[in-house]
């Protein structure tokens, strides 16, 4: 094909030519173009499709708000991007787009049938349809629905691209690279502030870039704006951000920025990033976001050729592109005319420029009828024609009455519309900023700031040149004043000879009487017609945000960039009140869609989540052990001989360690140094034991409860001073405890002299459990005797183990002689060595976290958060013994006296022995009655802990079981997802070494 | 005017515009009973209050548009596999109104029942997973547990690779679960109160509750001036405590932002919900073709409907770990509502302290799948001035006896 409508000039690099496929044919385009434009410049208008009507369509806009030509681009690799704006696609040699939205061909599509079945399927028809018979909407409708609805197709492979994260900080963030953010940029640099300026395009220079007639500083402006970035780019203080766009705006001055770093390069190096996230914290920000033009709303408005005046400008100026060669405009714009003029310059036929206005005046007007151009005042184009491509329209004059009557059609082959331009106040109302309506030019323009921000240009409603500058060099100059930085008297650029944006139209323009033929689209690419809006206002719908809802006006793809204000004005004009009060709908993060992968960054794969290992994680990975994920740690689950099953090793690691000794990697387990002169006291009030008398080098078992009565955490507590306590807690509850704890020592408890330090990183913890442990660690202790008189079953001892500085714990948990070496985290592996060393004299073995639990549940010790569920009180497990009854209080202790918690029949801890030895129940599995409970039955309680123990030959089950305790020796049953409930009899949670004499010797 | 494909039809071909779905009046001097908050919960309750109980005297006040609150931010999970008894019920009574509710309103809220799964990447979420399973079955609420691999084969795009930071052990099945059209559920409730007498007085913010020297309440006081009422029926989400503190009861509750956002819309990849408690994040598509996903609370109690974007992130990471092919996808909307935790996470239903006030509140991350269910039983309430068995245990009385339903015991977010 032929890029015949490529014309002289415009900013692409002739010298680089590119080829590139749209559809499977191959087209020419040039560096600098995007994909709209290369394909333009080939005649070819028609895009896409709309969402519900299946309608062709060309593109509308040449930048962000554009709404219609939506394309699917692949590159390989499994690398496939639905969705993108053909206008925002820069194009690279090789680039397949695909259309989306169509069945069979953009061409052909048989959705379209759709369209003719209009009439059915106005605003909210969904909601008054497919409800019979009942179940059908999901098997029969609903499906039907899914796959005509959505645009493109999700990629079919996981995205081999990566994505890079930056946090930073500047003086002054101007958003937005046009001449109000340039001259912003300019100005705040010159005052030594450190600047980032981001925008969304490839080049800075935003409307400049398809500017012909204006001068500033007495160069043409795309002179001024080569020697703006120049100066810029020479200041080290500043940062320049092409191709970012800042999409959303939070709290104290946080701004989100996304950098598409490599989606425009044809062989982007594998080690670059794709896209970059920036996290900015700016003093002061600009808000030089421009504004973006309004179509006008009319029968045929949508065809493909039918686009903004605007967009066609930049097309010809910027990508040297004649979007056609008859052209016809409808405007009620000044600055259309610009449009003309240069399109008229570049060879096309102006058939004529229908201007809503009766008397339209202006430079623009003045030029182009100096041109002899056909202006013709008080003329509206009641429909535009022809289905795959525009081909003619119908005129109307606006007559005195206001009234409008056909004046005959005319053909062309693109229509342009400009209805006025819309602020980009996006940002602005983000970051909560309260917009003012401007009644005279009927546009919402920034009122109060909330945050440290202010607008210029466009994006205030400012559309003078030599306005603009100004107005961005004060936004500039203050931000960096504000940001502590004085400026010298730079003066603002001075500028003039544009054609600025003067007049515009909101809501749908006029019609002769009776109406006419032909949908009027509001939101081009949800298919929202005028009459859509109208008929929700009629149903009832009379908040704007209704009216988005009922209709989806501005919730497609570009969220209404094009469309909020036609839609508001034409609700309004429906309701009969002030726009104003019909409200707008608020603007929502993200500005324009951002890819999941760049708000996910790095987090991905192994750093997805940080991972915590022990010291002693070496080892069992070199021993093959199997790791379990406990919150962010990896714990070694089990120890695997080649060719033993999970069940074999476990088994073998319990009866080691009950036959001779096992050692265990517990340095997961939660640890907090309390310390201070009120420690003891401080315990006393957190935990449910007493500890004021708990003498030093001794340990207690501390249960904590929450306030409302309820366990939330235990575990071993030593003191070592009478000022030092040494906490232990569960693995996953550490976090939470200390939390727990500082929330009450600085709230509640101010009076306390206490200290808190997390310590669980600190020590390495090397259990060593077993009739043989005092043995293994014995040659390597110094300094402290270990014999059962000196050093009984929960006491704890400084001193030296392989000459390295130990706090000894005697304490177990697994009904064995145990010992727990706490020793520095950077000796940890080598103690762990000499200990295994040692250890292997005596033929024992390491145990993971499978085996500890079932050696816990043999002796009957629970775990908090298995065995207990956040609704279960000391009481209930049976440890009323842990409750120190002289102490006056400590939290939780008025909530344990409430009716509830004290009621009988409560759920108790109790032990479950299943009628078949080699039964072991799910955890969670129900207690019942009977074996065949009626669905819809009440549960007794649960199982909570269930495993098979080898020592003892069969199942061993702990449960919460209503009033358990006094109903020992009766047959329950336990739920099994594949049968019956099976029986087993009420006994005590202790199923091994009943009396203790193991665990003292 | 009944909704139907003739309708659709007739006034296709007649070119007639469709009537007012409810009617916008101005607030008469008083009410049997007036309700605060025009959220699905509040519009629901209303509608039963005329359809079943006989009361057509009734006001929903709403200081905003009606739906506008949670009930229109909301990720639209329906499923009633909780784990105690007492919230099966409830939330289960609710499934059963769903299964029929377009019917019931000639309204098509879409309910599609395509299956809820939630995931397991522990021990001990297998272990919660199963008592989950369990309970269920016992409780009559269809639950089932799958293997990593059957978990697939219901949502093929999911990841069940064993080398990734959490791998998926496995899955709780709930096939009747799903979602439904939250503005429909809001929309049609409100023609359905509407036709039957009920004025729904949008724009129209209550500033206090009046009460008689003997206590009782007598009427609310609004920006639209006094309404009187004979009962009033809080029904006001993120800021009900805000609400029952002009009558000087405070809640046990607290409000946080909880946000959640929607892709760009593609053709169907995602058949099922699917949610990780573990990992904080849960996705599902809507009709249109938006992939809807949401995560866990803001941590800090908060009034503002902007969360931070560290939340989003964090909840992409873990979408994009547990469906790797939607990473090129775009984040096109994101948004925020006040959610109302109680310290169990399980709704408040009843009477108040204060004569002729009633609350139904605390329905935190996920109200919505109960507000059939809930506007049913506390419409029963109102009327009879007494709980329904359903809500009876739903007590505010509970955080004093300490009859706690705690769903959190097992979860972090329930939705
Ligand atoms: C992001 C998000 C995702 C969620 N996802 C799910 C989910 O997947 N599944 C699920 O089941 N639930 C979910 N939820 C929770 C669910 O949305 C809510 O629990 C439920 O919608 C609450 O309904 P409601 O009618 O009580 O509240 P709302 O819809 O919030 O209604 C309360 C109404 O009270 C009005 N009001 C407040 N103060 C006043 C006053 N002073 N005067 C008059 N009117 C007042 C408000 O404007 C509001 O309209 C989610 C919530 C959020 C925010």
């Amino acid at each position: 094909m032929s890029d015949g409508f490529r014309i002289k000039g415009g900013r692409i690099d002739r010298a680089k030519p590119i080829s590139f496929s749209f559809d499977g044919t191959v087209y020419r385009g040039y560096e600098g173009d995007t994909l709209a434009s290369a394909l333009l410049a080939n005649g070819v208008h028609l895009m896409g499709r709309s969402f519900k009507y299946h309608r062709p369509r060309g593109v509308l806009a040449a930048g962000a708000e554009e709404p219609n030509a939506l394309v699917t681009v692949t590159r390989g690799g499994g690398r496939s991007t639905p969705n993108l704006r053909a206008t925002q696609v820069e194009l690279y040699e090789g680039l397949q787009a695909e259309s989306q939205n169509r069945f069979s061909s953009l061409g052909f599509d048989i959705g379209e049938i759709n369209d003719l079945a209009g009439p059915l399927l106005g605003a909210g028809f969904y909601y008054k349809t497919f409800m019979q018979p009942k179940g059908a909407w999901a098997k029969l409708y609903e499906p039907l629905i899914r796959r005509a609805a959505g645009l493109g197709e999700a990629p079919r492979h996981p995205d081999p691209d990566h994505y890079a994260n930056r946090f930073a900080h500047c003086d002054v963030l101007v958003a937005g690279g046009g001449p109000a953010g340039l001259a912003a940029a300019l100005a705040a640099a010159q005052s030594g502030a450190r600047v980032i300026l981001a925008d969304e395009q490839n080049e800075f220079g935003g409307s400049l870039l398809a500017e012909t007639t204006a001068t500033i500083d007495d160069q043409p402006a795309q002179d001024w704006v080569r020697a703006t970035i120049a100066a810029l780019n020479a200041m080290p203080h500043v940062t320049l951000l092409p191709r970012t766009t800042v999409f959303g705006y939070f709290q104290q001055n946080f701004l989100g920025l996304v950098e598409r770093v490599t989606d425009h390069q044809a062989a982007p190096p594998s080690a670059v990033a794709r896209e970059r996230l920036w996290q900015v914290r700016a003093k002061e920000v600009v808000l030089a976001t421009g504004a973006i033009e309004r179509p006008l709303v009319f029968a045929g408005n949508d065809r493909p050729g039918v686009m903004l005046a605007s967009a066609a400008r930049i097309f010809c100026n910027r990508y040297g592109v004649l979007v056609g060669r008859r052209v016809i405009l409808f405007t009620a714009d000044d600055s259309a005319y610009a449009a003309a003029l240069d399109l008229f310059r570049a060879g096309a036929t102006i058939m004529a420029i229908a201007d809503l206005r009766t008397n339209p005046t202006g430079p623009g007007v003045d030029a182009a009828r100096a041109a002899k151009l056909p202006v013709m005042p008080g003329t509206v184009i009641i429909a535009a024609h022809g289905r795959l491509r525009a081909d003619g329209v119908t005129l109307g004059a606006i007559g005195e009455d206001g009234a409008v009557r056909a004046a005959g059609d005319l053909p062309c082959d693109a229509l342009l519309m400009a209805g006025g331009f819309t602020p980009t106040v996006h940002l602005f109302s983000q970051s909560r900023g309260k917009l003012t309506y401007d009644e005279a030019r009927q546009m919402f323009i920034p009122g109060t700031s909330v945050q440290r921000e202010r607008s210029a240009g466009g994006a205030k409603g400012t559309f003078a040149l030599a306005a603009i500058l100004a107005e961005g060099h004060a936004a500039g100059r203050d931000a960096a004043q504000k940001a502590g930085f004085t400026s010298e008297a730079h003066v603002a650029p001075q500028a003039k000879g544009d054609i600025p944006v003067a007049g515009g139209f909101v809501g749908a323009v006029p019609q002769p009487k009776g109406g006419v033929k032909g949908k009027a689209f509001v939101d081009f690419q949800n298919d929202v017609k005028a009459t859509d809006i109208i008929a929700a206002t009629q149903e009832g719908f009379r908040s704007i945000e209704h009216v988005k809802r009922y209709t989806t006006t501005g919730m497609a793809t570009d969220q209404g960039k094009t469309s909020n204000m036609n839609a508001l004005a034409i609700a309004a004009d429906a309701l009969d009140r002030p726009l104003p009060q019909v409200g707008l709908t608020t603007f929502r993060m993200p500005y324009t869609p951002v890819t999941f992968g760049s708000i996910a960054g790095h987090a991905r794969g192994d750093l997805f989540d940080p991972v915590r290992q022990t010291p002693i994680h070496g080892w069992a990975d070199e021993q093959g052990a199997a790791f379990e994920n406990v919150g962010l740690w990896k714990r070694a689950w089990y120890f695997a001989k080649p060719g033993e099953t999970m069940h074999e090793a476990v088994v073998r690691e319990c009866m080691t360690v009950r036959r001779a000794a096992g050692l265990f990697d517990a340095s997961t387990l939660g640890k907090i140094e309390v310390v201070g002169p009120d420690a003891a006291e401080f315990l006393n009030r957190l935990y449910t034991n007493p500890f004021s008398k708990l003498e030093v080098g001794r340990c207690r078992y501390g249960l904590m409860l929450n306030e409302a009565g309820f366990v939330m955490d235990d575990g071993v507590i030593g003191r070592l001073a009478t000022d030092r306590f040494h906490v232990t807690m569960t693995t996953g509850g550490a976090p939470r405890v200390l939390a727990h704890m500082e929330d009450y020592l600085q709230t509640e408890f101010t009076d306390l002299k206490v200290w808190l330090t997390s310590t669980t990183e600190q020590w390495a913890v090397i259990a060593v459990q077993g009739p043989r442990a005092r043995a293994i660690i014995a040659p390597l202790v110094e300094g402290i005797d270990l014999s059962a008189e000196a050093m009984p079953h929960m006491s704890v001892k400084t001193g030296t183990i392989c000459g390295v500085e130990t706090r000894l714990f005697r304490v177990s948990f697994t009904g064995e002689l145990g010992f727990e070496i706490n020793v520095p985290s950077d000796y940890g592996r080598a103690v762990w060595d000499a200990v295994w060393a040692e250890a292997r004299k005596h033929d024992v073995c390491a145990y993971g976290t499978e085996a500890m639990h079932v050696l816990r549940a043999e002796k009957g010790y629970i775990i908090v958060g298995q065995d207990t569920d956040g609704t279960v009180t000391p009481a209930d497990l049976g440890m009323e013994w842990a409750i120190g009854k002289s102490k006056p209080d400590f939290v939780g202790k008025r909530s344990l006296s409430r009716s509830d918690l004290v009621k009988p029949n409560r759920p108790q801890l109790v032990g479950l022995r299943t009628a078949d030895p080699g039964f072991v129940p799910d955890m969670g599995a129900q207690i019942v009655p009977v074996a065949n409970p009626a669905p819809g039955s009440s549960a007794q309680g649960f199982v909570s802990s269930s495993y098979d123990s080898a020592v003892l030959g069969r199942s061993i089950v702990m449960g919460l079981v209503a009033g358990g305790r006094a109903r020992m020796a009766e047959t329950v049953f336990i739920t099994r997802l594949d049968g019956a409930a099976a029986p087993a009899t009420i006994v005590e949670p202790i199923f091994y070494d009943p009396d203790g004499e193991r665990l003292h010797g | 005017m009944k909704f139907s494909a003739l309708a659709l039809l007739k006034q296709a071909l007649s070119g007639e515009p469709w009537p007012e779905q409810w009617r916008s009046p101005e607030p008469k001097p008083a009410y049997d009973v007036v309700i605060v908050g025009a959220g699905g919960h509040g519009l629901a309750t209303a509608y039963y209050l005329a359809k079943e109980h006989g009361l057509h005297n009734v006001a929903v006040i709403e200081k905003g548009w009606l739906g506008g609150g949670n009930t229109g931010r909301n990720t639209t999970i329906i499923r009633s596999n909780y784990l105690w008894e007492e919230s099966q019920k409830l939330y289960e009574h609710a499934v059963k109104l769903w299964e029929g509710l377009s019917q019931e309103l000639n309204y098509n809220v879409m309910y599609s029942p395509r299956g809820v799964m939630m995931l397991a990447h522990t021990e001990h979420d297998i272990q919660s997973a199963k008592r989950h399973i369990h309970a269920n079955r016992l409780g009559g609420i269809d639950n089932e547990w799958l293997t990593p691999e059957e978990a697939q084969a219901f949502c093929p795009i999911l990841n069940i690779s064993r080398d990734i930071r959490y791998p998926i052990l496995g899955a709780a099945l709930q096939r009747r679960g799903g979602t439904a059209r939250h503005d429909a559920v809001a929309w049609g409730y409100a023609r359905g109160a509407s036709a039957l007498g009920v004025d729904i007085i949008q724009n129209c913010e209550v500033k206090g509750l009046r009460r008689a020297p003997s206590g009782a309440i007598t009427g609310v006081e609004t920006t639209k001036g006094f309404i009187g009422a004979k009962r009033v029926g809080v029904v006001a989400a993120g800021h009900t405590s805000v609400i029952m503190q002009m009558a000087d009861v405070q809640m046990p509750l607290e409000s946080y932002p909880l946000q959640a956002l929607v892709s760009e819309p593609v053709k169907p990849v995602m058949p099922c919900v699917v949610m990780s408690n573990t990992i904080h994040a849960y996705m599902s598509q809507s009709d249109k073709g938006e992939l809807v996903i949401g995560a866990g609370t803001d941590a800090y109690t908060s009034y503002s409907q902007t969360g931070g974007l560290h939340i989003s992130a964090h909840t992409l990471d873990a979408i994009c770990e547990l469906f790797p092919v939607v990473r090129r996808m775009k984040m096109l909307r994101n948004w925020g509502g006040i959610v109302d935790v109680t310290p169990d996470r399980s709704p408040i239903i009843g009477k108040t302290p204060v004569e002729g006030l009633f609350v139904n509140c605390g329905w935190g991350t996920g109200g919505f799948k109960a507000t059939p269910g809930s506007g049913h039983v506390f419409a029963w309430t109102l009327a009879k001035g007494e709980p329904h068995p359903i809500n009876a245990p739903f007590s505010l009385d509970r955080f004093r006896t300490g009859r706690l339903i705690d769903e959190a015991a097992a979860a972090a977010v329930a939705h």
